[in-house]
């Protein structure tokens, strides 16, 4: 039990990256947008971060600010970085695989190439201090709650519970509200909701954006509680992992925020394996290979009744039918 | 489309396709470097300095100093080019088939660490023994292939999803096989011990500090293979029917879940005979993959630039190699050698929404017929 105290603030917080990010994919998919740059644009929104809170940290910001400066302008990027995937994939009927392929490609050059611009040429980002990101909060009242205390209220970052609010918003606005049903038609049968009066161009934009932002959020949540400088491994392919988050989720909020914690706590347990009897035998790369295998199968058994949205990746052709 | 129609009326000599994918593609690569140079200029770098490392790594003389010339970055090139025609022509053929090869990651990975097992745990004599490699990397990198295109094919499983879960299945699965049943080398604990001089592939020039080996000779007759396969035999003529009406390809009774499954496995196997020529003929070594070499991705860059033809991955892969080799250039002149990874992804980037420049192009040849048309009038008039 006091493994499971120690793993379980772990597993939350190398999960609040995938519950974004895999929110953001949610969002691109559900309005019929296939966004593989996720990963892209996390990088993106990691990198912005990190350097946001040096400059910060150069300039006098204080602490209690800088953090919170970060995350906006993480977001503001991610939107203005998935807008090139947009123009193409909304406006110019590119391959939406392709055009992600290309964000990725982007996002892994501009990065390094302006880290070597503005850090001496060096491959990575100056470090920061602890102190300017987030740090660990315990809750009070809340953490004296046996068992559920220690585990959600003890020693958490407050993106955690930023990451569960917005799955609560995200269920609410796409399921609720007029907003989400005209989102979801779009991803399901953009021809059917433009006859009944969607503008299925502007809502594709506003998935997407909301999908960009969300991103940019993911990665600079990553940065900001698991690391202390950016380099070229600081995604590492999460955004990948977010992506099977979402399959695993079913292209759902409650289903991503599990499937997260899911992944979250088998990269956690590669940690501790080493501390546990019963998984001592069992391989380090066991633990990384888990969520790729699981998403897989998951997608081999749903094959049948897969619930991805119906027009995801398809180009918008208004006259056809 | 329409606006295509409208102007191929007025001209009315040409009804064919009107922009071909060369103009598309060269467009692309010419946008994709007048952005390099404006990076260049607006990040405080010398344009002139990424210019040399181009005509350096292109022609082996040095653009700042005349005299010197060096084959060596002549050959790097031809060297840094032949994994990359060998991935694109993967990506190529499985896009023939309308599959969207992303697993190349993961299909090279497993190509290299077959190599790496067969070069050093079977003893064979020279000359087949890196024959035994390439094909045991081929079969690994078809395994590889195998997944996606099965599930793609009989469960309707979009093969994309399944490629980039497998890329990194690859990368963890053979870091593991690699440390368990490989000889791992004591002093650098990351890497396997040399391979058997009799598998590795011999540098052309002995004398030359190029790595460039008889590699090339196998990426030469797989892009001949390709051509002729895609272009000259029945699989072939099927494949590509199945590419462009999966329907269609099975009412005129082609076996279409056949024809996606082999497809995908022979792109995995293109992708694994890289993997094995890397390591056979640069590494020399059993490799323990952290990350991944991109050598896939620019498979994607390559094949949607050379239109997944042979010749045009063939002289496509030329040009993405010479921006891979002129890396090292590039580093010397304090320019970020992500700078390549940068024109690459604008070229992909560009190829995705064809549809805009063919529209402006539509709209410059419309412009331009209007003037001939003005210009042309008066004289009519006149007479």
């Amino acid at each position: 039990m006091e493994l499971l105290y120690q793993m379980f603030p772990l597993a939350l917080m190398s999960a609040v990256p995938l519950i974004l990010g895999a929110l953001g994919g949610l969002y691109s998919e559900r309005c019929g947008i296939v966004n593989i740059a996720v990963d892209g644009t996390m990088q993106i929104g990691a990198f912005v971060a990190c350097c946001t809170i040096i400059f910060c940290e150069r300039g006098g910001v204080p602490n209690t600010i800088t953090p919170w400066l970060a995350l906006l302008v993480a977001i503001i990027s991610g939107m203005l970085f998935i807008a090139i995937h947009g123009v193409a994939s909304i406006h110019f009927r590119a391959d939406q695989t392709i055009s992600g392929t290309a964000l990725n490609v982007l996002a892994g050059g501009l990065t390094i190439y302006f880290c070597q611009i503005l850090f001496d040429g060096k491959k990575q980002s100056d470090y920061y201090a602890m102190t300017s990101s987030f740090t660990r909060i315990n809750v009070p009242i809340l953490k004296d709650i046996p068992v559920i205390g220690p585990m959600f209220f003890q020693n958490a970052y407050i993106t955690t519970y930023i990451a569960f609010f917005l799955v609560v918003l995200t269920w609410y606005l796409v399921y609720k509200t007029p907003f989400g049903l005209r989102l979801r038609s779009c991803g399901e049968y953009p021809q059917a909701s433009a006859s009944m009066g969607v503008n299925v161009v502007k809502t594709r934009w506003k998935g997407l954006l909301i999908s960009g932002a969300l991103s940019g959020l993911a990665g600079a949540v990553l940065i900001m509680t698991t690391s202390s400088y950016y380099y070229v491994g600081t995604v590492h392919g999460l955004g990948f992992v977010a992506i099977a988050t979402l399959i695993f989720g079913q292209w759902n909020p409650w289903g991503c925020l599990f499937a997260g914690i899911f992944f979250g706590f088998a990269q956690t347990l590669g940690y501790f394996s080493s501390s546990i009897p019963m998984l001592m035998g069992l391989p380090v790369e066991f633990y990384s290979i888990f969520p790729y295998v699981i998403t897989i199968i998951a997608l081999i058994l749903f094959s049948g009744r897969s619930m991805a949205p119906k027009a995801s990746g398809e180009i918008y052709d208004a006259g056809k039918r | 489309m329409k606006s295509k129609l409208k102007v191929t009326t007025k001209r009315k000599d040409s009804g064919e396709k009107k922009h071909s994918h060369l103009t598309i593609s060269l467009i692309a690569v010419a946008v994709g470097l007048i952005f390099a140079f404006l990076l260049t200029i607006l990040t405080g770098r010398s344009p002139f300095d990424l210019l040399t490392a181009l005509v350096r790594s292109m022609t082996g003389f040095n653009l700042q100093n005349l005299g010197s010339f060096n084959i060596m970055y002549v050959l790097n090139w031809f060297l840094n080019a032949v994994p990359i025609i060998m991935t694109g022509l993967s990506v190529a053929f499985a896009y023939r088939t309308g599959l969207f090869n992303i697993g190349g990651e993961g299909q090279i990975i497993a190509g290299s660490t077959a190599a790496a097992a067969v070069a050093l745990l079977v003893k064979l004599p020279p000359i087949i023994h890196p024959i035994a490699c390439i094909l045991a990397a081929a079969a690994a990198g078809a395994l590889w292939g195998f997944l996606p295109g099965f599930l793609k094919a009989y469960r309707g499983i979009n093969e994309v999803v399944i490629c980039i879960m497998m890329n990194y299945c690859g990368m963890y699965a053979c870091a593991w096989f690699t440390k368990v049943f490989l000889p791992i080398d004591p002093n650098t604990n990351d890497r396997t011990i040399a391979i058997m001089e009799s598998a590795e592939l011999k540098q052309v020039f002995s004398n030359s500090t190029s790595q460039f080996n008889w590699g090339f000779i196998v990426a030469l007759l797989a892009v001949v293979l390709f051509w002729f396969v895609i272009e000259k035999t029945t699989f072939g003529y099927s494949l590509r029917a199945t590419g462009f009406n999966k329907e269609a390809a099975r009412f005129a009774g082609m076996k279409v879940e056949r024809n996606i499954t082999m497809s995908m496995m022979i792109s995995g196997a293109l992708t694994g005979i890289a993997g094995a020529l890397l390591i056979l003929g640069i590494y020399r070594y059993g490799r323990i993959f952290t990350s991944f070499d991109n050598f896939g991705f620019d498979g994607i860059s390559v094949a949607l630039v050379g239109g997944s033809t042979g010749i045009g991955v063939l002289l496509a892969g030329m040009l993405f190699g010479l921006f891979k080799a002129a890396s090292g250039n590039l580093q010397l002149f304090n320019i970020p050698k992500e700078i390549s990874e940068l024109i690459q992804a604008i070229i992909i980037y560009l190829v995705a929404i064809q549809y805009a420049i063919v529209l402006l192009l539509d709209k410059i040849s419309e412009r331009k017929i209007k003037k001939k048309e003005i210009e042309e009038k008066p004289e009519g008039g006149n007479v």
